[in-house]
């Protein structure tokens, strides 16, 4: 089943399932091996539909220029019969230096080309989806692996229980996570600490919200944050940091340069243009409201007892208030 | 020369001398009544808690009565004295091993006959276990056991240990007494220890290091141009970023060393390097230490704060008396001409609104807010008045 267990380089290669990551790496390693031994390889790509023939006739002649030649067929449950068994033929009878991939997503569609195929003995790469949780995390371990780096189980049930089945988002997690350790060893800990920076994203949006006076956005986002769990504290920090780059923008002259502005504050270049943007509607005055409205919610929060998302609620609301205020009533 | 030297400023010291003497008696046996087994000695920090039960240990080991000079009062000084107890912490709280380890050595009969004594110097951090640990030593103790626990208030002991000891109350000593002390105990000028004294307000540690340490004056001037430089809102967060900065420096002074000489005394307890091989719960006892000093570092900075807090509070207070025609020696006299500007700046209601935003920080801070976003919270407070 697996394509690394054996030599990708044959005539004929069938990738057969709905996991489309499995299939796009099963791909990529038949493509790899060619041009591992041949640098000069040709690759090509088709669908089932566009594949005439003709074209499977063209491309397993023999070649001018004699280079190892690679054919990708996307979605082969749509060729045409006659296709259908010009590849087969070429499982059978297999044309030198030519390597064919037909990928198949699943489904019954172009089950009467799979089962010819099969008979003649193609080989063939699952992609299968990958459903049991126990075989998840045997996914995410052997993509820790591939990235280099090791965990173990307990670790990789918690990276699975966070991220969910979906393949392509633990792939890229586990590959994060590898590359976030010191030393490869992707700990439980590690796992903490990557996702805590994902709650503060959640965070993030929520003073985004509240600092442009979309109130009931932001109280909206709040809910769903602390639903999924995000910690209040992350909240208000977002908060803070949100009014902290406002207020200093507050203060730098007008006609400053986006480039020294955001030196100055610490922020990336492109971040500067969105605080201004964000900055239109405040006085002084509100911003200096806003922040002590966070800062009574940060005690709130610190004070236990209190409800969290009470005390959020009320920040948000004052903020709103703070940045209708005009200097003038002040 | 007395012992008793060392105390600034309390009044409760002829008391504790009669008690000396009258202990001297008991234990010759005239009947005088029994001596207290233990005692709690109250008082705002830097009132000397600590010191006065020192001096009252020396007093009591010492054959006259605290003479300052002979052995017993050289040694309980020293902290070598083998029938004085010290437990002190560098932790959050006191640990229940370290009571255990204490209790013992309690009930042992003095090796030199007079008093076995056990001085607890932050007896305000001794959790629940602990104090349970405690608790049956100090409710019978033997004959010749003393106990001296320290604790800002009477409130902040458990009450089943509290209820056991005779309690104390220091005061905040006078500029005048703390003034005089460190001209005799420092090397320093007269006008230098007057300045330390107003300007610690009473602190005995915190005046001989405003005495002794120029960094330590540069570093209050700096605090308390805070209040002058409060225009815009960028200075605001500055002000409040720059305390928060100081106050991570100062841990870094009073930590860095410390925790790295205490990682080393645990590796070397456990015996690392010694047979190659690593204890196995070598590395768990390390983190273990290592968390807990990331919780001192976090007090030690909260307090530095909170110092600097209370000298902005006391600058503003001085601002107040000056806006309210009191006539009265100010915490910061040698400000007073940009005193005077601050004050004809604004009302004493702005004033007393300034005042109240910095209480609330240091609240706030105590209740473990978030540093720097309480401090914006009050510059920005401060800057509207
Ligand atoms: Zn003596």
């Amino acid at each position: 089943m697996s394509a690394l267990s054996t030599d990708p380089l044959v005539p004929v290669t069938l990738v057969a399932g709905p996991e489309s990551l499995l299939a796009e790496r099963a791909v990529a390693a038949v493509v790899r091996a060619a041009r591992a031994a041949d640098p000069d390889a040709d690759v090509s790509h088709t669908t089932g539909g566009e594949l005439t023939a003709g074209g499977v006739a063209e491309h397993v002649s023999p070649s001018l220029f004699a280079t190892r030649r690679v054919l990708v067929v996307n979605d082969v449950q749509d060729v045409s019969d006659a296709v259908g068994e010009l590849l087969v033929e070429q499982v059978r009878a297999p044309a030198p230096d030519v390597h064919i991939v037909l990928v198949h997503p699943g489904g019954v569609k172009g089950k009467k080309h799979l089962t010819a195929l099969r008979k003649a003995g193609v080989h063939e790469v699952g992609a299968e989806r990958i459903t049991r949780p126990d075989d998840q995390v045997g996914f995410v371990r052997a993509e820790v692996r591939r990235a280099g780096g090791r965990i173990d189980e307990p670790a990789a049930r918690q990276l699975v229980d966070a991220v969910g089945g979906e393949l392509r988002a633990l792939a890229s997690a586990a590959a994060q996570l590898v590359s976030d350790s010191a030393d490869g060893v992707v700990s439980e800990s590690v796992i903490a600490t990557y996702f805590e920076g994902r709650a503060e994203v959640k965070g993030w949006v929520v003073a985004d919200r509240a600092v442009e006076g979309k109130t009931g956005e932001a109280v909206e986002q709040l809910r769903w944050a602390l639903e999924t769990g995000t910690d209040p504290v992350l909240i208000t920090g977002a908060l803070a940091t949100a009014l902290r780059s406002l207020a200093r923008l507050s203060s730098v002259p007008r006609g400053q340069r986006d480039a020294d502005v955001a030196s100055d504050l610490g922020v990336p270049p492109w971040k500067v243009r969105i605080l201004r943007g964000q900055l239109r509607g405040w006085s002084s005055d509100g911003l200096a409201r806003a922040v002590r409205a966070v800062a009574d919610a940060d005690l709130a929060v610190k004070g236990g007892g209190n409800d969290p998302t009470l005390a959020l609620t009320t920040a948000l609301v004052h903020i709103g208030d703070a940045r209708a205020q005009q200097p003038a009533t002040t | 020369m007395s012992v008793w030297d060392a105390v600034v400023g309390q009044t409760v010291v002829p008391g504790l001398q009669r008690t000396v003497e009258d202990a001297s008696a008991a234990r010759a046996g005239d009947g005088r009544g029994d001596m207290t087994h233990a005692w709690l000695f109250t008082g705002p920090p830097g009132s000397g808690r600590s010191v006065v039960a020192r001096a009252f240990a020396a007093a009591l080991q010492c054959p006259d009565g605290g003479c300052g000079s002979c052995s017993e009062c050289t040694e309980v000084r020293a902290g070598t004295h083998p029938d004085v107890a010290h437990l002190v912490t560098e932790g959050l709280n006191i640990r229940i091993g370290q009571v255990r380890d204490l209790v013992p050595r309690a009930a042992l009969r003095p090796s030199r006959g007079r008093w076995q004594i056990v001085v607890v110097e932050d007896a305000d951090r001794l959790g629940e276990d602990a104090a349970d640990a405690l608790l049956l030593s100090v409710e019978e103790p033997p004959e010749r056991t003393v106990w001296m626990l320290c604790a800002p208030t009477a409130e902040d002991i458990v009450p089943t240990i509290r209820s056991r000891c005779r309690v104390v109350q220091l005061r905040t000593p006078p500029y005048t007494d703390v003034a005089r002390h460190l001209a005799a105990t420092e090397n320093v000028e007269e006008r230098t220890a007057e300045f330390a004294a107003r300007a610690s307000q009473g602190h005995v540690g915190r005046a001989r290091a405003l005495a002794t340490d120029e960094d330590a004056r540069n570093r209050r001037a700096e605090v308390l141009r805070l209040p002058f430089d409060l225009t815009d809102l960028r200075q605001c967060l500055d002000a409040a970023a720059n305390l928060v900065e100081a106050a991570k420096a100062d841990a870094e002074r009073h930590c860095d060393a410390l925790d790295e000489r205490e990682v080393e005394d645990l590796r070397t307890a456990l015996g690392a390097g010694t047979t190659g091989r690593r204890p196995r719960n070598m590395e768990s006892a390390v983190k273990e230490l290592e968390k807990e000093q990331k919780l001192r570092r976090t007090r030690v900075q909260r307090d530095s704060i909170d110092r600097a807090l209370v000298d902005v509070l006391a600058l503003y207070r001085d601002v107040l008396m000056i806006q309210l025609g009191v006539r009265t020696e100010l915490v910061n006299e040698e400000m007073r001409p940009s005193l005077d500007r601050l004050a004809g700046s604004g009302r004493a209601e702005s004033t007393l609104r300034r005042m109240e935003a910095v209480v609330a920080a240091r609240e706030a801070l105590q209740a473990n807010a978030a540093p720097l976003l309480a401090l914006e919270s009050m510059a920005l407070t401060l800057r509207e008045g």
